[in-house]
């Protein structure tokens, strides 16, 4: 990540503290517990946050560095918040194979992001995955939990457009 | 005084042990179904049947293979045999329970029938289930259900009788085919002349006509599904109702470890996750070193795109994993295990984790396991989405909370695995697979399959294939025969190209080879590999430059960075693939092509380095003319193919 553009530190909240805490001691006599913490605080808060790790490290004292080589080598962890709404094309080889890739590219195309961005208001934020295994569904999208099958590149306005819509109504 | 042994495991089995439901409801409750909407459908069949006021339990299940048939509904009444009804919506649902069950009427276009086929009317029809499996021409569903219920109404049999247009049959060009239920007689390439003989021999006097007779036994043989689609996954009773834990029990009261494994040697099982290691000789390698701690792993990593075989297994029957694990454990002497699972797949977890809760509950797990004095635990440990991690080292990296770096092999983990310690790890439907063979003895699994690969093998057949499902056939099958006579041939009728098996690390099997058993060494004959599974259809349609590219860049962005071979050469052949597809390559790109992917087999660190370049040899290997097709072609042809890609046009006319 980028130095610039890396938002300066907050206080963690008591609370957040709290359950930092309690994780790091309820994983303290198992060997081998950094994953399955980071796990935990990326469940909270959808990503984890550097304040976190910060703590982190200073509870376990395991180096900040070797939690961020963790974070960053596997895909599964996040650095930074995620979009109001989530918005995940399968990439997997059935779907590939029926057109993921035109699903991205109309995407992209329609919220003005790339593969892994969020649109500049965090309304929405695409990303592509391996496989979530519908593959009996394919071409498959998940928006927001619900997963779609067999999309067409057509089905990709008025999936959009709903979830505007439902925002402007009810913010 | 501590209850012996046997006696524990009697009386847990007999809180378990109930009368089977003679009538239920079974939803098909695992990842694919939920995302169809089944959880909604469970909800809506739970208030329908309350509002009806009946009394009959609905159950969840795990898959039923049926993956292009998503959401599935199973309805049983009593004293009836099972429906099973495919591609079901919350109307259809309703109507289950007021038609099918209300009334006891079937309903149309959704029965998917029975895979067992009769060869004996015993007792009155009921039921005639129809489908035209033709693929050409019109489908005359529709006009032979209307001949049969005319005969019927001839014989005065309409009331009684019930002819139903079905979903699937699981037979597919055939004509005309035909189930008389209950008995499961099946007749094909049935014409309109045969329909009065059908209605007036085997409706009327119970007799099997045997000239239209189908009386191919199911060549499906479900060994590590046996319990998907049967038993709720959430609950342990369901599961020791069905035989779950017996191979434990009996582990435990009369077998000593060297027996357990001997009995895993003479089974002939080889390890399911794609290398194909004998699973009796890797327990022997992890049980001779002499330590204080040994460990078992359970790898859930399914990484290969495209394959839900081990999700399928463990979120449709956890307690089989999981008491394959613990057979694992007593056999090597390990007091540990671990599940390495895809953080990806929450609901397998969840199931995972409910099973290992369930059964430190019933003493099944935790120290003194049924008072035998044997002491084993599981836990979960959450993968975090990196590919690398399914190879041995690598995963043991990441159980460790370690980045997944693989380590050069030796020592293998048999020796020095988790934290150092002798370890064996297991692959999913391996695990799946061992308590039957301990309850049902080596031989019995032995029996099946061809030459060195012995027992059956899951597949989870994608892509351009007209019923994706998941299927267990015993090896020796052929590609044709899993493609065609179970999944219902291509979709759209477009010719077939290949089939890839072996996800990023396999390769293609051309049409032409389609013919050949699937044995381990036949698979590495063609050039491609026996793999977790994943079995991906191709045809005419689809660019083999452009899937080799594709399977390619997953390895290149999967790739660990620790080796060169795989980070520098992984990534050079992809610029080269890519520069072909583009319309820019040169002859001379196919021989650097080769020597890289040749460079990278060799001297890889690790198994995902070593088969990366799978894909790309052998669609050189077997479609060399498309490579060459672009580089000829230049620019043009490629913005042309692209276009045609993108339209779903046939790739061979266009190139000509």
């Amino acid at each position: 990540m980028n130095a610039a553009v890396m938002p300066p530190l907050r206080e963690l909240e008591p609370e957040v503290q709290q359950r930092i805490d309690e994780c790091v001691e309820r994983w303290s006599d198992q060997e081998g517990n950094l994953i399955m913490i980071l796990h935990e605080i990326q469940n909270d808060h959808g990503y984890v946050p550097r304040e976190a790790s910060l703590l982190l490290a200073e509870r376990t004292g395991i180096p900040l560095a070797r939690i961020y080589e963790v974070l960053t080598f596997y895909h599964y962890f996040r650095l930074v918040p995620q979009g109001k709404h989530n918005i995940t094309v399968c990439n997997g080889t059935a779907c590939y194979l029926k057109g993921s890739a035109r699903l991205v590219a109309e995407l992209e195309d329609r919220l003005g992001i790339k593969e892994g961005e969020t649109t500049p208001d965090r309304c929405f934020h695409l990303e592509t995955v391996r496989c979530i295994g519908c593959c009996g569904m394919a071409p498959a999208v998940v928006v927001d939990k619900n997963t779609v099958g067999r999309v067409a590149p057509v089905d990709i306005a008025p999936m959009i457009e709903r979830i505007r819509i439902q925002e402007e109504t009810q913010p | 005084m501590k209850p012996t042994f046997a006696k524990t495991w009697q009386i847990l089995r007999n809180e378990s042990v109930r009368t089977p439901d003679d009538k239920y409801i079974r939803v098909g409750m695992d990842s694919g179904g939920i995302a169809a909407g089944a959880d909604r459908l469970f909800d809506r069949l739970i208030t329908e049947v309350a509002a009806a006021g009946l009394d009959l339990p609905v159950r969840r299940v795990g898959s039923y293979g049926y993956a292009f048939a998503d959401p599935l509904v199973e309805v049983k009444s009593a004293g009836s045999s099972p429906t099973l009804y495919g591609r079901v919506d919350e109307a259809l649902a309703a109507a289950i329970v007021s038609r099918h069950l209300g009334e006891g009427r079937m309903l149309d276009d959704h029965v998917i029938a029975s895979r067992r086929r009769g060869t004996v009317i015993s007792g009155p029809v009921t039921a005639i289930l129809v489908r035209d499996t033709s693929t050409l021409g019109g489908d005359k569903t529709q006009f032979f259900k209307e001949s049969f219920e005319a005969e019927l109404a001839d014989l005065g049999q309409e009331g009684s009788v019930q002819v139903v247009r079905a979903l699937d049959l699981g037979i597919y060009d055939e004509g005309l085919a035909v189930q008389l239920l209950p008995s499961n007689v099946t007749y094909t390439n049935v014409l309109s002349r045969d329909i009065s003989r059908i209605v007036s021999e085997s409706v009327g006097k119970q007799l099997v006509l045997e000239h239209l007779l189908w009386a191919r036994p199911d060549p499906q043989l479900r060994i590590v599904l046996r319990n998907c689609g049967i038993i709720d996954p959430e609950s342990i009773d369901d599961a020791i109702h069905h035989g779950a834990y017996e191979g434990l029990a009996r582990a435990l009261t009369s077998h000593t470890p060297e027996q357990v494994i001997d009995t895993m040697k003479s089974s002939g099982l080889r390890g399911r996750g794609g290398a194909g290691f004998p699973t009796g000789l890797k327990w022997e390698l992890t049980r001779q070193p002499v330590a204080d701690r040994k460990y078992v792993i359970c790898n859930a990593d399914e990484g290969d795109p495209g394959a839900f075989m081990d999700r399928s297994v463990l979120e449709g029957d956890p307690h089989a994993v999981l008491e394959g694990l613990a057979l694992a454990a007593f056999a090597i002497g390990a007091q540990k295990g671990y599940f390495y699972i895809r953080a990806e797949y929450p609901l397998a977890v969840k199931r995972i984790q409910m099973a290992i809760d369930q059964a430190r509950a019933r003493g099944l797990l935790g120290t003194n396991v049924l008072g035998s004095g044997w002491d084993f635990d599981a836990a979960i440990r959450l993968g975090a989405g990196a590919f690398v991690c399914g190879e041995e080292t690598a995963l043991i990296a990441s159980i460790e909370g370690r980045r997944g770096s693989p380590e050069p092999r030796p020592p293998y983990p048999s020796v020095q695995g988790l934290w150092g310690k002798p370890t064996s790890i297991n692959n999913v439907e391996t695990l799946a697979a061992v308590p039957w063979i301990v309850a049902n003895g080596g031989e019995a699994y032995s029996r099946h399959g061809s030459g060195d690969s012995k027992g059956t093998k899951v597949f989870a057949v994608t892509g351009k294939v007209r019923h994706a499902q998941l299927v267990e056939v015993p090896m020796g099958t052929t590609v044709r025969d899993i493609i065609f006579g179970i999944c219902g041939g291509v979709q759209d009728e477009v010719p077939i190209k290949g089939v890839q098996t072996g996800g990023p690390s396999g390769g293609i099997i051309p049409e032409q080879h389609l013919d050949t058993p699937i044995t381990y060494e036949n698979l590495t004959e063609l050039g491609s590999i026996m793999g977790s599974g994943g079995m991906l259809v191709m045809n005419q349609n689809d660019c083999m430059v452009d899937v080799a590219a594709f399977y390619l860049k997953f390895c290149v962005d999967e790739s660990c960075g620790k080796c060169a071979p795989c980070r520098v050469g992984g990534y050079q052949l992809l610029q080269l693939l890519l520069k072909i597809t583009k319309g820019k390559g040169k002859p001379e790109d196919l021989a650097m092509i080769r020597r890289i992917c040749t460079s990278m087999q060799s001297a890889s660190l690790c198994g995902l380095g070593q088969t990366a370049p799978n894909p790309v040899l052998s669609s050189l290997k077997y479609f060399e003319e498309e490579f060459l097709a672009y580089i000829e072609g230049g620019i043009p042809y490629a913005r042309k193919l692209k276009k045609a890609m993108e339209e779903g046009r046939n790739l061979r006319e266009v190139a000509q």
